[in-house]
């Protein structure tokens, strides 16, 4: 590769050189978070090493459940998704915006300094590509841009790996956003546990990637044919094995027209409120401020915190919320996700990822409340206006 | 049509949600819990011009930020009628000359000012309803002679939660407009008319094909007060009214002002009946 990686080219490495690509990140200045165990879960942190991540771990998930298991092989990337997103780099639970402070008369603005890691995000799945996507949406393209997320956003390298397997959870497939990485990833890797020796087909993404691999390139052999027939049999293998499955087709006017079905009832009845969904959505953006005073209200610190549309205080107006039953808050999250996100953003705002599925502690899965409204729609229902 | 409607959503800050230190220039006490507090830019810096309908976040030192409509901008001096609800806003009340406050904005869509050139405009305005719709009612006395008939229907609870009592007086005499002024509840001290704005309605006199109207109050007396309006024949799209959301950010980001595929923050305050109509049957949307 005397004359540099160039994007789309493929090749092959090999189990034991994986440390070799971690070193490459580094030296090309990033720091990496990647998969790796914490408390039973495989949860996103910064990493060290390669043994940090959950090699040879799996997660069996499903409605309400989500269990790490050993499996019996030492694959890298053998699980799936875990309840953080990688939104919480990009637009953190807890942040301060700016502290001011009183002076001769005034007060004076001091925002936060500009966070200036670069991150790679390593082991982003497709789903989590396509939720990218969408918080790039919602905090870059409106009127005004969110400059903390356009900061450490401008820095991420992506380092995308296809999904060797699914969860039960997943059902990327039905939104169109897996488990083939198609775009928005600066390297892509795939998992090649067999047949041969364990290896990783890597392929180029974008001129960020290309300059990794260039830090590299004398760990890598040109990828065979095999390794790419290999991949792409993989990520067949994958998509053929989803169990999960949501019609997506007119998502939009379905919510729309149906803000008066029974099954809002049936379903607030089982929704506990616990804002769990929201929490490990990867595209919910919903915050609030906190305003930190010191003692002698000198000087303040103005904080963001997530939010979520199930907590009551959420729509107070005049002492009271807009949104008071848990059935409003339940129809307003879900219509939110498969509805007005069109409206808004000109997008899903659900990926498939399935998370919202495992965490919830009662196990109310979306696809099945879509699927209860589908099967019976109102017909009385609000009529879906075009903007 | 909507060109005029358009704001300045990044306000004068570096920093989106930053506010800018502003002083109280004075106060003007206009019922036992509402106050108008003018305000000028403590230092350089001020916020954009502001355009009728739009809002701001004022910001309480400590306290924290509400988001507050414009009631009037002369010679750079802002005007705002703050009814003191809760602690923000009761800090807001509290402020006397000289007092330091912050301020960001202007943020959202106004009144279609546009629209209603050429017009007969009728403008209906419940309890605080009336400081919103102020800027737009003074943008078309300004300019008299580019629209049609001047109906003004104000409704407060009480004759002692009547706010702008010196300008209703002002406003009655003029010639170029109507104004009825209805309470809700009153006593034997009160002369004027007695019921809720609705009421008033039928003795409003425009032609309702070529009419423009601005609603600003409660949302169930915008509600009924739209329905009435295009009973009478406006068009629902010709039916404007001002929402009002819970809003932390005032710029799209926060999600807490939504309204259905509305952010009232920044497609709003200001929408058309016509869009909203569906929504406002929806209870708790
Ligand atoms: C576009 C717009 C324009 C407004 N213009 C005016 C005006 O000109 N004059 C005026 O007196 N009031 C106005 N309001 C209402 C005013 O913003 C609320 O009364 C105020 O935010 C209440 O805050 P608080 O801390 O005093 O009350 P609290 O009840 O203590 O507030 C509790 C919480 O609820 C939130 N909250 C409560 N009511 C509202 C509300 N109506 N809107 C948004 N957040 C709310 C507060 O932000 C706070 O987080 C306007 C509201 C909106 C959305
Ligand atoms: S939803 Fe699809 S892309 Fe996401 S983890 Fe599951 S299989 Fe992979
Ligand atoms: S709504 Fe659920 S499945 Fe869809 S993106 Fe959010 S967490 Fe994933
Ligand atoms: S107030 Fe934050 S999105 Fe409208």
């Amino acid at each position: 590769m005397a004359n540099g990686a160039a994007v789309g080219d493929r090749s092959t490495l090999s189990r034991p050189n994986l440390p070799a690509l971690f070193a490459a990140i580094r030296a090309a200045g990033y720091a990496i978070v990647a998969p790796t165990v914490r408390d039973g879960a495989i949860v996103y942190g910064p990493v060290e090493r390669v043994e940090d991540l959950p090699i040879g771990w799996t997660d069996r998930q499903d409605g309400g459940t989500y269990r790490l298991v050993r499996r019996d092989d030492a694959a890298v990337f053998g699980y799936n998704l875990g309840p953080t997103s990688w939104k919480r780099f990009l637009f953190p639970p807890h942040e301060r915006l700016w502290t001011a402070e009183r002076k001769e008369g005034s007060f004076t603005v001091t925002p936060e300094p500009t966070d200036t890691t670069r991150w790679a995000f390593f082991g982003m799945r497709a789903c989590e590509l396509a939720a990218l996507d969408v918080t790039d949406t919602v905090f870059l393209k409106g009127a005004v841009a969110d400059p903390t997320y356009r900061a450490r956003r401008s820095r991420i390298l992506r380092v995308a790996v296809q999904c060797g397997q699914a969860a039960r959870t997943c059902f990327c497939t039905s939104m169109g956003t897996g488990p083939a990485v198609t775009g928005g990833a600066d390297l892509i890797l795939t998992e090649i546990l067999l047949p041969g020796p364990h290896r990783f087909l890597v392929e180029v993404g974008s001129p960020a990637g290309a300059e990794v691999v260039d830090r590299f390139a004398e760990s890598l052999s040109p990828a065979g044919p095999d390794d790419d027939r290999l991949a792409r049999e993989t990520v067949e293998r994958t998509a053929g094995s989803m169990v999960r499955r949501m019609d997506p087709t007119g998502l939009r006017d379905l919510m729309a027209e149906n803000l008066d079905h029974p099954r809002w009832e049936i379903v607030a009845n089982r929704c506990l409120s616990c804002t769990n969904c929201t929490l490990v959505c990867p595209t919910c953006f919903c915050s609030t401020q906190e305003e930190v005073p010191d003692l002698d209200v000198r000087s303040v610190e103005r904080w963001r915190r997530w939010d979520s549309c199930f907590n009551l205080g959420f729509t107070e107006l005049h002492g009271a919320s807009v949104r008071k039953s848990g059935l409003s808050r339940y129809r307003q999250w879900l219509t939110h996700k498969l509805g007005t996100w069109h409206d808004q953003f000109g997008t899903s705002g659900c990926v498939g990822c399935g998370r919202c599925i495992s965490w919830c502690p009662v196990g109310i899965d979306l696809t099945e409340e879509v699927a209860a409204i589908r099967a019976a729609p109102r017909s009385s229902g609000v009529e879906a206006r075009g903007r | 049509m909507l060109g005029d409607r358009t704001g300045s959503p990044g306000g004068a800050s570096d920093v989106p949600l930053a506010p800018l230190p502003y002083q109280v220039r004075s106060v003007v006490r206009e019922t036992p819990d509402t106050a108008t507090v003018a305000v000028v830019p403590r230092g350089s810096r001020r916020i954009g011009p502001t355009r009728p309908g739009q809002f701001v976040m004022l910001y309480a030192f400590g306290i924290g930020e509400s988001p507050i409509g414009v009631s009037d901008e002369t010679d750079g001096v802002l005007y705002h009628t703050v009814r003191d609800a809760g602690r923000i806003t009761h800090a807001l009340t509290r402020l006397t000359p000289g007092d330091l406050l912050g301020v960001r904005g202007p943020y959202g869509h106004g009144w279609p000012m546009e629209a209603a050139r050429g017009k007969d405009v009728v403008i209906v305005a419940g309890g605080l309803g009336l400081p919103p719709l102020r800027p737009a009612l003074r943008e078309i006395l300004r300019d008299r002679d580019a629209y049609g008939r001047l109906e003004i229907v104000y409704g407060a609870r009480t004759p002692k939660d009547l706010v702008y009592y010196a300008e209703l007086q002002e406003w009655r005499r003029r010639a170029d407009l109507r104004l009825q002024v209805t309470v809700d509840a009153a006593g034997r001290d009160w002369y004027g008319d007695v019921g809720v704005v609705t009421t008033r309605l039928p003795d409003a006199r425009f032609d309702p094909e070529r009419t423009v109207a601005f609603v600003c109050g409660p949302e169930i007396m915008m509600k009924f007060t739209a329905q009435a309006l295009v009973g009478r024949g406006v068009p629902a799209e010709s039916v404007w009214v001002s929402m009002e959301r819970n809003m932390k950010c005032a710029i799209g980001l926060c999600g807490h002002c939504q309204f259905g595929p509305s952010f009232v923050c920044r497609d709003g305050p200001v929408l058309s009946y016509g869009e909203l109509a569906p929504r406002l049957g929806v209870r708790e949307l």
